[in-house]
């Protein structure tokens, strides 16, 4: 053996050890206890509590549902995420840190926290309610809390800053200088952003839309609070079956299914990503 | 460690080779260092010398081969251990310590007492003339400054051996000439065996005690500057050091070449052999209206350097000599250029 | 003066109108906190401190308040006791089994928090940790890990190595480089992952809620009160844990630069 190999099998075997301990936790805390839970889902080896799931009408709309809503907030998110963090990238440094201040305190701010706020803002007697009254917009309170409105805007809410922050790291890695090269070429400006900037950020875009579709998928405080029981997400499904109904079986299945979806979303986007991107 | 106890030790390099995966990084390098002397290792990114170097300061360990130093053994031995001081490409400063805190550092990990180590580090930053810059950190010094605190880092712990990687890269010109002065002077003040690594062949020049020419993992040639400018051993150093004329031809007398043009020349040194040979010419050894070895053609290009004229002539279909020299002449001129016998250096063999 | 495009000033307007709707909570939070109503009502009528008062002088709050420190404090520690290391194993070499290890590692916040909470909860409820405190900081520790490794691991790689080849040439062991060198110049990085780790734990409410049993960490009793009447007191802690985390976010750029975010 020559020392450089030595030297390697050294640094080789320091790594291992160092990261053993976190591995060892991982594996008896959260691989170890998952597998279980999904081994419940099968007991007995039969297969009812998916059959059971993917049957009922009213499982099947809860799992629709779940998709449904985490579409509407990704592509929401997108709509109003992109041209902040666009603006703030584009700006000067001053703005840019007061942007991310502005982006930052809402979303290190607890989501109990936020969620109590919309509870008192979207009210029938709510200040969002009052204020519309008062402007004379509309003439009787809209409902936006206990029903999909007030989820919505809940979500969208609390996942914006995932969407913000890597489509905002994206814009400022775009050299500026690309944008003014395409406009010397002759692209007004919305075809230069078009052309140039946002194939360049099709990557942020892409890892916000990851953060943001699978993080929506396993929510629960928000639909939990602002949906008043009328929206039900599989998150608040499974917490359901295991504190009132202890029904292991059918919370492992559809545990299973949360994860699988969430698992197909993430390798989905990224994999849509990689395509375009290459 | 008794490594530790010699001063102005000599380094020996024997069949050193090192491979990542399939790419050969060192072939079989051997050399030596006497203690004292300045030896440069100068070739391309890629020739082999950071590894070189890397495997002398213990931060890669050589598949075959052994390095010493003093006589001591230190192939096995880890790099806190050698005694080694190197200033790297980048200086490695420590950013968030003083400048006095890291010239301390090598002397607190030797376990030196607190008063030696303060009396020392003074007595370190006027070797390199930074009095009274000890509390700056390193990110409030010019590159120049950055450059002495790296210096005056790797020589307070009285190395054996000094290792320089391109220190003087991120520099402008003026001052990367008063900084290779300065540690040239250093260097022979502390009487310290150095090697300092550079693709600058200039730099190498003015430098170097002797140069070692590198390519491909190998060491091609290495001798004093003027044996290495002025006989290089094959067409690569040729061509990398300084610019040249290599002209082709079949050795036809004991004094005459006949180039593959056609035209024949007059040569010292062919010694009386045979075969295929290439004559280099420096530039600064064609003249215009020489009276032996003569050429004629047209300037294809004339640029003017301030101390001297580069001009490029074309002399037949796809020959071009470079000519330096203080006429100036325009370009599309007729004119002819030649060289003295003795000026012409005989590389052998096909290359 | 620069020409500012109307197209530009259109999407400027845009921008803030989002940064509005973001900081609405907050703002909203603050009025209804010194409110002197004695229920839910805004603009609040006149001012006083009275649901500050009740929180600070309550147990039913103050308990859970503790719990929530001693936890979020306890999953800081454990997860950068764990986490450092693993980010120097994950950076340092590479070795059969790496890339699994931190997709190993990451799996945790990939993985939905219910679904995790309920598979603990079956584990915990066999080996009768539902209730111990240090049960859910262990919890809390895996969903702080990928956190501090991701933070970690950036700055590792942003550090430049020499800086440790230089220091082991000076005469440093590997252990004295890395203490000296090494962790100094990660600190803005192990100061964002301390930060992330702690918040992670103190606004965590879904393992909480499964692994506290009948002690309930201060997420928890939010989220029951919440659920049960809109009590202006809410309020008052909300304004009071804006106010904690803008100071921990000062001590974090104070400490290390910027306030530091997952996958900066």
């Amino acid at each position: 053996m020559t020392p450089a190999d030595r030297v390697r099998r050294r640094a080789v075997g320091s790594a291992i050890v160092l990261s053993v301990p976190a591995v060892l936790l991982l594996l008896a805390l959260f691989a170890v206890p998952l597998l279980r839970l999904l081994a419940l889902s099968v007991e007995g080896g039969s297969l009812v509590a998916y059959q059971r799931a993917l049957t009922n009408e009213l499982y099947l709309r809860v799992i629709f549902e779940t998709f449904k809503i985490a579409a509407v907030v990704t592509l929401l998110t997108l709509a109003l995420g992109y041209p902040v963090a666009y603006v703030m990238a584009t700006s000067g440094r001053v703005w840019q840190l007061v942007g991310i201040a502005f982006v930052l305190l809402p979303f290190w701010t607890s989501i109990l926290v936020r969620t109590y706020a919309w509870m008192v803002m979207l009210g029938r007697n709510g200040v969002v309610n009052r204020t519309l009254i008062g402007w004379g917009v509309i003439d009787s309170p809209l409902p936006l809390l206990n029903n999909l409105a007030g989820v919505l805007i809940g979500m969208v809410h609390v996942l914006l800053p995932y969407m913000i922050l890597p489509v905002f790291n994206a814009v400022k890695k775009v050299d500026p200088n690309l944008v003014l090269a395409a406009e010397g070429l002759g692209a007004p400006r919305w075809r230069a952003f078009l052309r140039v900037t946002l194939p360049l950020t099709m990557n942020g875009v892409a890892a916000g839309v990851t953060l943001v579709f699978t993080l929506s998928l396993g929510f629960f405080i928000t639909p939990a609070l602002l949906g008043g029981g009328r929206v039900v997400m599989i998150a608040n499904l499974i917490e359901e079956q295991v504190r009132e109904l202890l029904n292991w079986a059918f919370a492992g299945a559809l545990s299973a299914i949360l994860l699988a979806l969430t698992l197909a979303a993430f390798w989905g986007i990224s994999r849509i990503a990689r395509t375009r991107s290459a | 460690m008794a490594a530790q106890e010699v001063r102005d030790a000599d380094l020996r390099v024997d069949g050193v080779a090192k491979r990542y995966g399939a790419v050969v990084a060192l072939g079989g390098v051997s050399l030596s260092v006497a203690a004292g002397e300045f030896l440069t290792i100068l070739g391309p990114s890629g020739s082999g010398k950071t590894t070189l170097l890397k495997v002398v300061a213990g931060f890669e360990f050589p598949d075959a081969g052994r390095v010493t130093v003093g006589g001591a053994d230190i192939t096995d031995v880890s790099p806190a251990k050698r005694n080694i001081g190197m200033v790297f490409q980048n200086y490695a400063l420590f950013p968030h310590m003083s400048v006095a805190r890291n010239i301390a550092f090598p002397l607190q990990m030797r376990g030196v007492p607190k008063s030696e180590i303060d009396r020392r580090v003074i007595q370190a930053m006027a070797l390199v003339e930074l009095q009274g810059y000890g509390e700056r950190l390193p990110s409030q010094l010019s590159g120049g400054q950055q450059q002495r605190v790296a210096l005056a880092r790797a020589v307070v712990f009285d190395p054996t051996l000094l290792l320089l990687d391109e220190p003087f890269g991120a520099l402008d010109r003026k001052l990367r000439e008063s900084m290779q002065l300065e540690v040239r002077r250093l260097q022979r003040r502390l009487g310290l065996t150095t090697v300092f690594i550079t693709h600058d062949q200039e730099e190498a020049l003015v430098l170097s005690d002797r140069i070692a020419v590198m390519d491909g993992g190998a060491i091609r040639q290495i001798g004093a500057p003027d044996e290495i400018y002025d006989r290089p051993a094959d067409d690569f150093v040729a061509q990398f050091i300084g610019e040249s004329n290599l002209l082709v031809g079949e050795i036809a007398a004991p004094d005459r070449v006949v180039l593959d043009g056609g035209t024949s020349v007059t040569v010292r040194g062919l010694d009386g052999g045979h075969g295929r040979v290439r004559l280099l010419v420096r530039p600064e050894k064609m003249a215009i209206d020489s009276a032996t070895n003569r050429f004629t053609g047209t300037i294809v290009e004339a640029v003017y350097l301030g101390e001297a004229h580069k001009l490029r002539v074309k002399v037949a279909e796809g020959v071009e000599l470079l000519v330096r020299g203080h006429r100036a002449v325009p370009t599309g001129a007729r004119v002819t250029v030649g060289f003295a016998p003795e000026d012409a250096h005989v590389i052998r063999g096909a290359g | 003066m620069r020409r500012v495009r109307p197209g530009r000033l259109l999407l400027a307007g845009f921008a803030v109108l989002v940064c509005v709707f973001l900081q609405l909570p907050l703002l909203i939070v603050f009025p209804i906190s010194f409110s002197s109503a004695q229920y839910l009502q805004f603009p609040p009528p006149g001012w006083s401190l009275q649901w500050y008062e009740r929180y600070l002088n309550s147990p039913n709050w103050l308990t859970p308040t503790w719990l929530s420190l001693k936890v979020a404090m306890a999953t800081t520690a454990l997860s950068l006791l764990l986490g450092v290391p693993l980010a120097f194993g994950l950076t340092r070499a590479r070795f059969w089994g790496r890339d699994a290890i931190e997709k190993l590692s990451m799996a945790p916040i990939i993985v939905p928090t219910i679904v995790l909470s309920i598979a603990l909860y079956g584990l915990f409820a066999n080996l009768k940790l539902i209730g111990a405190w240090y049960g859910i900081a262990i919890a809390h520790t895996l969903l702080a890990l990928p956190f501090v490794v991701v933070v970690v691991v950036a700055g590792l790689r942003d550090f430049d190595v020499n800086q440790e080849l230089a220091a082991l040439g000076l005469g440093a062991s590997r252990w004295r480089a890395v203490w000296h060198v090494t962790l100094p110049q990660i600190r803005p990085s192990l100061v964002s992952a301390a930060f992330l780790a702690f918040i992670s734990s103190f606004d965590e409410l879904v393992v909480a809620m499964f692994l506290g049993g009948a002690n309930m960490t201060l997420p928890k009793k939010m989220f029951d009160n919440i659920r049960m009447e809109i009590d202006p007191t809410i309020a008052a802690i909300s304004a009071l844990q804006i106010v904690l985390v803008s100071a921990l976010l000062a001590l974090a750029a104070r400490f290390g630069r910027g306030g530091g975010m997952p996958g900066r």
